[in-house]
């Protein structure tokens, strides 16, 4: 066991995979003997040479349309897109192509890749470099969409899109890079598909991905102290597979849900959720789900501006408990 | 604007034996299966058979020959939505086509893909793709894996001249060429992006052959009425892409002879084009070539007989085919072989 940054945890996992399979290759901007702009991937380049990580042009649909036609020919690559609002650039690879092509083909082609990229608000970069895209992703049948929140999760779950056969968003938090957390020695491998509860609770259940799990677990800290409300806090983990079980066994001991997002409300993965609790475990709620979510606003530069923007602990803990108290 | 004139850059077919009969007589084969079976499914579609949109290759057939008869098994193709005359060239049966074409559950992909996406991964064809340039950034990867793994085979990407006016056709590119990656990006220049002259919306004559520079490659124009100067032209970008060379990017000449789709009866062009085009047919350029071989009128006509009955016999099983089995509309969306995305 050691304690290990997010940002030194992708590279571990990066590393696991790479060595473990030789046709696992790596390819993105900067990513090689910069390291990556987040420092996300140090040490790769040295390790495993020119041939395997690959420093790109700024070619974004270059980068995945090489994967692609690297994975349906027999790597394994794993490509980065810096910035996850880079996906607007190529997104015909996302939702044109590597999610299609087996379908389209019959089930002749095969593309197991993994898109890695920074993803998520907090760093007060402004509008086009700040976004939550999971609701882009998770609406394209084909995808896998993946977002880890702490850094035994980045080295598992990364583990698992690569050894999966299918396309896997795998999204990274910028403002998580430097949190720390402990992890086991050795080789980790987690499974696709599958949500966690990281603080058991009675009261409530509030889901949470990525940033917003330790949010929540500090919301629910301070609602435990300050008003005695026991909320369970589940890390959603993976949007696609979905594992909705663990959230409607939650929802089935607390009787109330809340989601906390951050993405711009329109569309979000908690409405999906809320909209499968409704239809299939109405009778357990005791009261309406909450969506607790970025407003429907493009993010802004200004710290001020940005802190009320994204769900904080102190919104989450207020609208629990002003929930539980109505 | 391309020309007509500048075919004359490309070097009249040598007589030099280079070639050799038993790949002339193959080229010429599937030029004309190309050609009748894209006749056919226009005429199928005429009897709503066809459904969909289709994107023929009519008066295009010596590039797809030429190339597919240059390439060693394994050597992986990627085309457009005008992708039925590659897909065929590779081998593909003349059923398995039509049958996509007619979405019956004898076609390539059972229906699933239809005329834009065919892929028969068999054959080397790695898929028909429906948006344009998006293709070119794939095929690259497919030579990324061969250059890494120290594998022989090319990546060809057929693609028209409309596609040099997108961003992933220079991503690709320049990617290819810093990579010096085995990959041959084929421009099939039809004089038209779709309904606009290419000319009208490009700041150079040559759409493609003139951006080469930009990639530190050689620029390369050929007649690609003529099925022998395109084979040559194949022969001499996969022996570089395969010695390590890395890509060239080829524009052939030639001309369409239905609209763009089967939604375009091409009033656009200028009175006369059509006809002067089709005084260079590439069936007929390929005709008088065989006869100069010394190849009997009985061989040329046992080919199209053949052909003609092979067109035939695919037609009938088509239509006797059933519709896909409806079970096939959820698999296959995910490697299990379903679309299960939650538990």
């Amino acid at each position: 066991m050691a304690e290990l940054t997010y940002r030194d945890a992708v590279a571990r996992g990066i590393a696991q995979e790479m060595t473990r399979d030789p046709d696992v290759v790596f390819l993105g901007e900067d990513i090689g003997k910069a390291g990556g702009v987040f420092k996300a991937t140090v040490g790769l380049y040295e390790q495993f040479g020119p041939l395997r990580v690959r420093d790109t042009p700024i070619s974004e649909q270059a980068i995945l349309g090489a994967a692609m036609g690297a994975a349906m020919t027999g790597l394994k690559p794993i490509a980065e897109i810096m910035f996850s609002d880079f996906f607007a650039v190529c997104f015909d690879y996302i939702a044109n192509e590597f999610a299609k092509s087996r379908y389209m083909s019959n089930g002749q082609v095969k593309c197991p890749l993994v898109v890695r990229t920074g993803n998520g608000g907090g760093a007060r970069f402004g509008a086009q470099h700040s976004q939550s895209v999971e609701n882009w992703c998770m609406m394209i049948p084909g995808l896998k969409v993946v977002a880890p929140s702490s850094p035994r999760d980045v080295i598992g779950l990364l583990a698992a899109a690569v050894r999966d056969p299918d396309p896997v968003i795998f999204l990274e938090h910028k403002s998580l890079y430097a949190t720390k957390g402990e992890v086991p020695d050795g080789e980790i491998v987690d499974t696709l598909g599958t949500a966690t509860i990281v603080r058991p609770g009675k009261d409530a259940t509030i889901l949470a991905l990525a940033l917003m799990v330790p949010r929540a677990l500090a919301a629910a800290d301070k609602l435990k102290t300050e008003h005695g409300i026991d909320c369970e806090i589940v890390d959603v983990r993976s949007l696609v597979p979905l594992d909705t079980q663990t959230i409607l066994g939650s929802v089935a001991r607390t009787h109330r849900l809340f989601t906390v997002e951050e993405n711009p409300r329109l569309c979000g993965w908690g409405a999906e959720l809320v909209s499968i609790v409704a239809d299939e475990a109405f009778y357990d709620l005791d009261g309406p789900p909450v969506r607790i979510t970025t407003p429907h606003i493009p993010l802004p530069a200004a710290d001020i501006l940005e802190d009320i923007a994204l769900p904080s602990v102190d919104r989450i803990a207020e609208r629990v408990r002003r929930s539980l108290s109505a | 604007m391309a020309k007509v004139e500048d075919r004359a850059l490309a070097s009249t077919a040598s007589l030099n034996d280079d070639i050799g009969e038993k790949t002339r007589l193959r080229m010429y084969r599937m030029q004309v299966e190309i050609r009748e079976a894209e006749q056919r499914a226009y005429d199928l579609f005429l009897q709503n058979l066809v459904k969909g949109t289709s994107h023929l290759s009519l008066g295009q057939e010596a590039v797809a020959a030429g190339f597919a008869a240059a390439m060693k098994p394994g050597d992986l193709s990627f085309c457009t939505y005008r992708g039925h005359a590659h897909t065929l060239a590779r081998g593909v049966a003349i059923e398995k086509v039509l049958g996509e074409l007619m979405q019956r559950d004898n076609g390539l992909m059972r229906g699933k893909g239809g005329s834009m996406h065919l892929t028969s991964t068999d054959h080397g064809v790695m898929g028909s793709y429906a948006i344009i340039g998006a293709h070119l950034p794939i095929a690259c990867g497919a030579a990324w894996r061969a250059q890494y793994k120290g594998q022989k085979d090319v990546s060809v990407c057929f693609f028209g001249d409309g596609t040099t006016n997108i961003g992933a056709f220079h991503e690709a590119l320049n990617f290819a060429a810093v990579w010096k990656l085995p990959v041959v990006f084929v421009c099939e220049n039809n004089l038209y992006m779709e309904y606009t002259p290419i000319g009208d919306v490009t700041a150079v004559p040559h759409p493609a052959a003139d951006r080469a520079a930009s990639y530190g490659l050689p620029r390369i124009v050929v007649d690609g009425n003529d099925a022998d100067i395109v084979y040559r032209t194949a022969m001499a970008a996969y022996e570089k892409a395969r010695a390590g060379g890395g890509p060239s990017l080829i524009e052939c000449l030639t001309y369409r002879y239905s609209g763009h789709s089967r939604a375009d009866p091409a009033k656009y062009r200028p009175e006369g084009e059509l006809e002067k085009w089709k005084e260079r047919d590439p069936i007929k350029i390929y005709r008088e070539r065989l006869k100069q071989f010394g190849i009997g009128e009985d061989a040329i006509v046992g080919i199209e007989t053949d052909v003609k009955r092979r067109v035939d016999e695919a037609t009938e099983k088509c239509k006797a085919a059933p519709p896909p089995a409806l079970e096939i509309l959820t698999t296959d969306v995910y490697a299990d072989g379903g679309f299960a995305w939650r538990n």
